[in-house]
């Protein structure tokens, strides 16, 4: 143990024995009390025996609303979207609420896992609506606002009914419905402390054998001939010298080459002309949350946008400043609220065929 | 054996790189202070980057970018290549007005500007970062093809900042009763994490504004954040603004929602937090060409979130057979730690295979020993032995072997 360590540990065990006053005063000058004000704006986490909660409330039919102006662009209009996030809602039962173990985490089978099938404390849906979301404009919700969100979402999987008002004071009652709330377990060696009394050794057991140890490896997985580029050429992922050099994947693999023949000169893209203004607004106005370059996200690509509006910067202008739908399809685009010249520079750059 | 020369003699008689003398050897260079006082990497270096993996994510604001271990010496990584994983994008924030704050079971709230923060005392120390989910593609089959996108979620840098203790001392921290901390972020996430009580007495976590010499890159939370050793990269909150002290666990969303175990009989494994011993082959790993046989340098990375390395083994046909490989120094806890070991390859295909031991004897499993303890679908701390595949014709290939 390094003489440093030593002085921590022991001053860490003087501060247990509740000797921690001195210490207090050895950096004089140093921190000041926050104000009650300043905690109160900030010590916004909810615990899952609810300290920390603000009371409130919110109705089902509330949430609704608020879910399709402000969620369901991302999460879908029943949290069941796959599109951006994984899914919310989804593969729990009746049963589930009322054993407390959602029965298709056991099924191998199953595809994915949403959100109400892994979570077992209200609180967690709480605490993270209302410190995170919506996704673009964090912590604006209301307390009451998240009431309502978080009473949405619980009646979409059954938690609660369709006329239900959570609040305060009944959210303990809606823990004991939760469909997984007995799905969790302390019991392994993973947690970095003895606070959880979990298990004393390893769940893996390998040994360092050194001769002769397993018989002859058979390649059991590996990728698929057709994905060789699926991650770009890995020539241009690898440096221009080196005892190795990046293999070739724009071209089909030489199987029968000699050594040397899947080799090629390493090159580097040169620089190229300097990006567009927009592609930085793009990033800024988070309009990359919902668009991709050439790939349906949430809203169209931004190459399918130029394809059909070339030219027509102003339309778009408009389109971008007052929001829409219809157009693209029934998922709403939200009014945006970036300055005049930045909007124009975005829809100049559509309307000029979208280069990036 | 005779083996072709790599670099041959031209029929010329000379390298024409030799007998043509360069405009760098015959003109005159470029001044002091270029690229407005901070110096770059060579425009030859422009292939060496962190990448996304193609359809990980759908937004860049939530998503990874991974590390090219493929390219990296030592066990420093460069501050522009350290992986990021992002929940909500990342923010360049004001330092003369970011603040942290204690509060909770603690005799007095403390209020902390970065100004009173850099005047404690500090420490230095080098450490690794890896992400809970890194190799998480891998847990079923192989999924990804080169090292930058297997284990690219792992970084070690060395970091500046005032241990935890020190500031929880100030505010005078109920250390009887307290048995965990609550770190949360300033960012649009206000990510936030519990942490155990019994490791923050260690004095090993740290918060912490200096990175590799300088501060914390924007990517990686400037201008403060928190280390905590050995422990997976989501727990290090970026951004920090406040730490509660309390006696029950969080449960927050990425402990109770993501970042939990799913095992075989459908429970999860919650507050998982330690990244147990591993290692991996760089070099050669996947998607690189061996030009020639001969001789190579079979380098690598170990690491464990329980301390120091002890030895790192390698196999070249596939872990039949293993030798004892060179740690280089500095070999410290809970950091990245460089192996190496001679290798004269014949030309024939080769699995080559790393398998590190950590201080406390346990060593790195196999698949088929993480499979077993926990099923293909818990996603996180895939911590297995990894297999490269040398081709007769030099390509490397990811592969899972049997």
């Amino acid at each position: 143990m390094s003489k440093f360590r030593k002085v921590i540990l022991t001053s860490a065990l003087l501060a247990a024995a509740g000797l921690t006053s001195a210490q207090s005063t050895a950096y004089p000058g140093v921190g000041r009390p926050a104000t009650a004000k300043e905690i109160a704006a900030w010590d916004i986490d909810v615990r899952p025996d609810f300290k920390g909660l603000p009371a409130g409330s919110g109705s089902v039919a509330q949430g609704q609303d608020l879910w399709e102006a402000k969620c369901a662009h991302c999460h879908g209009v029943f949290g069941e979207s796959n599109e951006v996030f994984s899914p919310l809602i989804g593969g729990t039962t009746n049963d589930d609420i009322k054993t407390g173990n959602v029965a298709n985490l056991k099924r191998a089978d199953f595809p994915g896992r949403t959100t109400l099938m892994k979570v077992a404390t209200v609180s967690t849906l709480w605490d993270y609506i209302n410190r995170a979301m919506p996704w673009t404009a964090p912590k604006s919700l209301k307390p009451d606002e998240v009431y309502a969100v978080t009473a949405y979402l619980l009646s979409l999987a059954n938690v609660v009914p369709d006329d239900f008002v959570l609040s305060d004071k009944n959210i303990a009652e809606v823990q004991k419905r939760m469909p997984n709330r007995n799905g969790m377990t302390t019991q392994h060696y993973m947690w970095a402390g003895k606070e959880f009394k979990g298990t004393n050794k390893p769940d893996t057991a390998n040994v360092a054998c050194m001769k002769n140890c397993v018989p002859e490896a058979n390649v059991a997985s590996m990728l698929p001939d057709y994905a060789r580029n699926a991650h770009g050429n890995l020539a241009d992922q690898n440096r221009l010298v080196g005892q190795q050099h990046g293999a070739n994947t724009a071209v089909p693999e030489n199987k029968s080459g000699p050594v040397g023949g899947a080799a090629v000169p390493a090159t580097v893209k040169s620089a190229g002309k300097a990006a567009d203004p927009a592609l930085a607004l793009l990033s800024k106005h988070t309009c990359t949350a919902c668009h991709a370059q050439s790939t349906k996200v949430v809203g169209p690509s931004f190459n399918d946008i130029a394809k059909k509006y070339p030219g027509k910067a102003e339309y778009l202008a408009g389109k971008i400043k007052s929001g829409g739908s219809g157009v693209w399809g029934a998922i709403p685009m939200p009014a945006q609220t970036a300055s005049e010249a930045d909007i124009k520079t975005i829809a100049n750059w559509l309307a000029a065929g979208a280069a990036k | 054996m005779v083996l072709a020369q790599s670099n041959p003699v031209p029929i010329e008689g000379g390298d024409p790189n030799i007998l043509n003398l360069p405009e760098h050897a015959t003109g005159l260079g470029q001044g002091v202070a270029a690229n407005h006082g901070y110096g770059v990497p060579s425009k030859f270096e422009s292939n060496v980057q962190r990448r996304q993996s193609p359809g990980l994510t759908q937004t860049t604001q939530a998503s990874v970018s991974f590390a090219p271990l493929q390219s990296l010496f030592g066990i420093v990584t460069p501050s522009g290549l350290h992986f990021e994983r992002h929940h909500q994008g990342w923010w360049d924030i004001d330092p003369s007005k970011h603040r942290f704050m204690i509060n909770g079971m603690v005799k007095t709230p403390k209020l902390f500007t970065m100004d009173e923060i850099m005047r404690l005392p500090s420490v230095s120390r080098f450490h690794f970062i890896e992400c809970g989910a890194n190799t998480a593609v891998e847990w079923g089959n192989v999924a990804v093809p080169t090292v930058q996108y297997t284990h690219g979620m792992v970084s070690c840098s060395e970091f500046t900042g005032v241990p935890l203790i020190t500031l929880l001392q100030i505010a005078g921290a109920d250390f009887k009763n307290a048995k965990f901390i609550l770190a949360e972020g300033g960012d649009g996430s206000s990510m936030t994490r519990t942490i155990p009580m019994s490791l923050i007495l260690s004095g090993e976590v740290l918060v912490a504004y200096g990175q590799n010499g300088e501060m914390l890159r924007p990517e990686n939370g400037y201008p403060l954040r928190l280390i905590v050793p050995g422990i997976q990269g989501v727990s290090w909150v970026k951004y920090l603004r406040r730490i509660e002290v309390g006696d029950m666990p969080y449960a927050a969303k990425d402990e109770a929602v993501h970042y939990m175990d799913l095992m075989p009989d459908g429970q999860h494994r919650q507050y998982t937090n330690i990244q147990e011993c591993k290692s991996v082959v760089t070099t050669p790993s996947g998607g690189q060409v061996l030009l020639d046989k001969g001789f190579y340098n079979i380098t690598g990375l170990a690491w464990s979130g329980r301390g120091k390395i002890q030895k790192v083994d390698v196999s070249v046909d596939g872990g039949r057979n293993w030798r004892q490989a060179r740690l280089e120094t500095p070999v410290l806890s809970k950091a990245l730690t460089r192996f190496n070991i001679d290798w004269v390859w014949d030309g024939k295909p080769a699995i080559i295979q790393s398998r590190a031991t950590d201080e406390t004897g346990f060593v790195q499993p196999t698949y088929k020993h993480l499979r077993a303890a926990r099923g293909t679908r818990s996603i996180y701390h895939n911590n297995a032995i990894q297999s490269w595949l040398v081709q007769e014709n030099g390509e490397v290939k990811n592969v899972q072997v049997s």
